[in-house]
């Protein structure tokens, strides 16, 4: 089995982001970008289900500007033999990503494609049902737990309700839940060795997908701010405040 | 054109969810027709035609509907979306498995997870976990947006008497089998509508300590939350996470113990009216949003929180 891995840059997890004065976006300059958290998952379980010789090349592939390459170049160093990255300027919608991940699809023809169940940064949860969609095939989404079995994956999804199994044939999508595996660290010499792995180019352009915007972002601005609060010195304190001045319980 | 409201159920009973995303819906436009797709769901398909503003019920039957997979259902939605401006749905994870996939057989750019409708073609939503709002305008034709229900308040449940036309399945997709669900069953509130929710974080140390969060849960009506770390070090199943990938909630009381207050962690519950934090850091950044802090050793405070609760001679359930 082939399977393709999409990863995506975004602003680290760890960083508490600030929105631009002009109400444009959040600030990106001089900001640590990685990997979307749940796509490090996908690329981890990609890379396991090829160890155990499920598996016979993992392509990580990414949509974005000149430096969303690290995140492919990140992918090949915890073991993905190969990568693709799209060049396109400026945000994409996830609908055009999905189009765009088609036309890849199209053309290596995997088994399987895996992704983080959602972005950290627009926290849309779209790409991996809109590509299930454009393609047609089964979707797996919120996995935390795959099985291969031959032609087929069993793959258990967090739902509200707990947990959900489903049997699905390949060729299908996952999208990755943040419990699904423990993404590996790249160790020195497995980062040394990724430069030398190949990471084709394709401008997004050739591809001939329409990818021009249908949403406007009119305006992005800083939720309303909470009104600090008080320490109380101790439970009895705490109780009588929460019983007479919120009136809660 | 009317807007299509996607019933979320059981195929007994709607989920309560529903009612908020009816609200919703009814905000775009009044003319709301809801569709419920499941298999002998006859009872829940009369609860919807109730909802006063619900003005039609569109109910589809079959057996491959009996477990809501997103492959059987997304092709009937998108025949009936010819008549539709908008299809709305809950941005829990029924919708956010559904929607995109109807999205992008219509070649429709979904707006997920909306807190504010500010008219029929635009939204406010968050983004980055809730640290920015945006303000979308979409400029499709057709739109499909989900909403985030604990924005928008549940809708009247009685009164309504909408018509009940039945509509045509879709074929069965075959590549998805259903196997199983394990679903928590629990005589506690549901997390994401309760009044009160008492939280534990990874300080809590292990699955046994939530007992100390139970009692008090117990003693106050209210569901039990969890941080990702929580959940991750396996003291508490995944239906119990409140945050930027699990749940949002916005009770009244969100008491949240053992909890630092990582941003994905806020992006759950920062909307809630009142919150008590009680962790033995005080740096930590979960009192930058607590109204009330207590910076303790939750293993002496939590039971004597119980006990002050035991003193008290009424409990707001």
């Amino acid at each position: 089995m082939k399977i393709l891995v999409a990863v995506k840059r975004v602003i680290d997890y760890n960083v508490q982001i600030r929105v631009k004065e002009d109400g444009t976006g959040v600030v990106t300059d001089n900001v640590k970008m990685s990997t979307n958290p749940p796509d490090d998952n996908a690329i981890e379980e990609a890379v396991k289900i090829k160890e155990a010789g499920n598996a016979t090349e993992v392509v990580a592939v990414t949509v974005g500007e000149e430096k969303a390459q690290e995140t492919v170049r990140k992918a090949l160093a915890v073991g993905a033999d190969r990568g693709i990255h799209v060049k396109v300027d400026g945000i994409l919608e996830p609908l055009a990503v999905s189009k765009i991940l088609q036309k890849i699809v199209d053309k290596e023809k995997p088994d399987l494609v895996f992704m983080g169940k959602q972005a950290i940064d627009d926290d849309c949860n779209q790409t991996g049902q809109m590509l299930s969609a454009l393609l047609n095939w089964p979707q797996a989404t919120f996995a935390s737990k795959i099985d291969v079995k031959d032609n087929k994956l069993e793959v258990t999804r967090e739902i509200d309700e707990g947990l959900e199994t489903i049997e699905i044939n390949v060729p299908a999508i996952v999208t990755c839940d943040l419990r699904l595996n423990e993404p590996r660290y790249a160790s020195l010499p497995n980062i040394m060795k990724a430069k030398k792995k190949p990471i084709e180019e394709i401008a997004a352009s050739d591809l001939g997908v329409d990818v021009s915007p249908r949403l406007e972002q009119l305006k992005v601005e800083e939720p309303p701010k909470r009104k600090a609060g008080i320490k109380v010195a101790n439970v009895a304190e705490l109780v009588q405040k929460l019983k007479n001045e919120a009136k809660v319980i | 054109m009317a807007v299509l409201l996607i019933a979320e159920h059981n195929n007994k009973e709607l989920r309560p969810f529903t009612l908020n995303a009816a609200t919703a819906a009814s905000q775009i436009n009044s003319d709301v027709h809801a569709v419920i797709i499941g298999q002998n769901s006859a009872d829940a398909a009369k609860q919807l035609s109730e909802l006063p503003v619900v003005k039609k019920v569109l109910s589809v039957e079959g057996a491959h509907y009996e477990n809501f997979t997103a492959e059987n259902f997304a092709p009937v939605i998108v025949k009936l979306a010819e008549n539709y401006s908008h299809i709305v749905c809950s941005a829990n994870t029924f919708g956010k498995n559904l929607m995109p996939r109807i999205a992008a057989y219509l070649d429709t750019s979904q707006v997920s997870d909306i807190i504010k409708v500010i008219s029929p073609d635009t939204f406010l939503r968050p983004i980055y976990a809730g640290n920015a709002f945006a303000t979308i305008k979409s400029n499709d034709a057709k739109k499909c947006v989900t909403i985030r229900p604990t924005s928008f308040d549940p809708c009247e449940s009685t009164g309504g008497s909408a018509p009940i036309e039945k509509f045509d399945a879709s074929e069965e997709f075959s590549n998805t089998k259903f196997i199983k669900r394990e679903e928590i069953k629990s005589d506690r509130p549901e997390l994401g509508t309760a009044r009160i929710v008492v939280s534990g974080g990874r300080g809590m140390q292990s699955g046994d300590n939530f007992k100390l969060i139970t009692e008090i849960a117990d003693k106050l009506g209210a569901a039990i939350g969890a941080s990702r770390a929580a959940v991750d070090a396996g003291y508490i199943s995944n239906d119990h996470q409140v945050g930027q990938t699990g749940k949002v909630v916005v009770p009244d009381l969100y008491i949240a113990v053992g909890i630092s207050g990582a941003i994905q962690h806020l992006a759950g519950m920062k909307e809630s009216k009142v919150i008590v934090a009680i962790n033995k850091d005080g740096e930590a950044p979960i009192f930058s949003v607590a109204d009330y802090g207590l910076e303790a050793d939750l293993f002496e405070a939590l039971p004597q929180f119980m006990e002050e609760l035991n003193k008290l001679n009424t409990i707001q359930k």
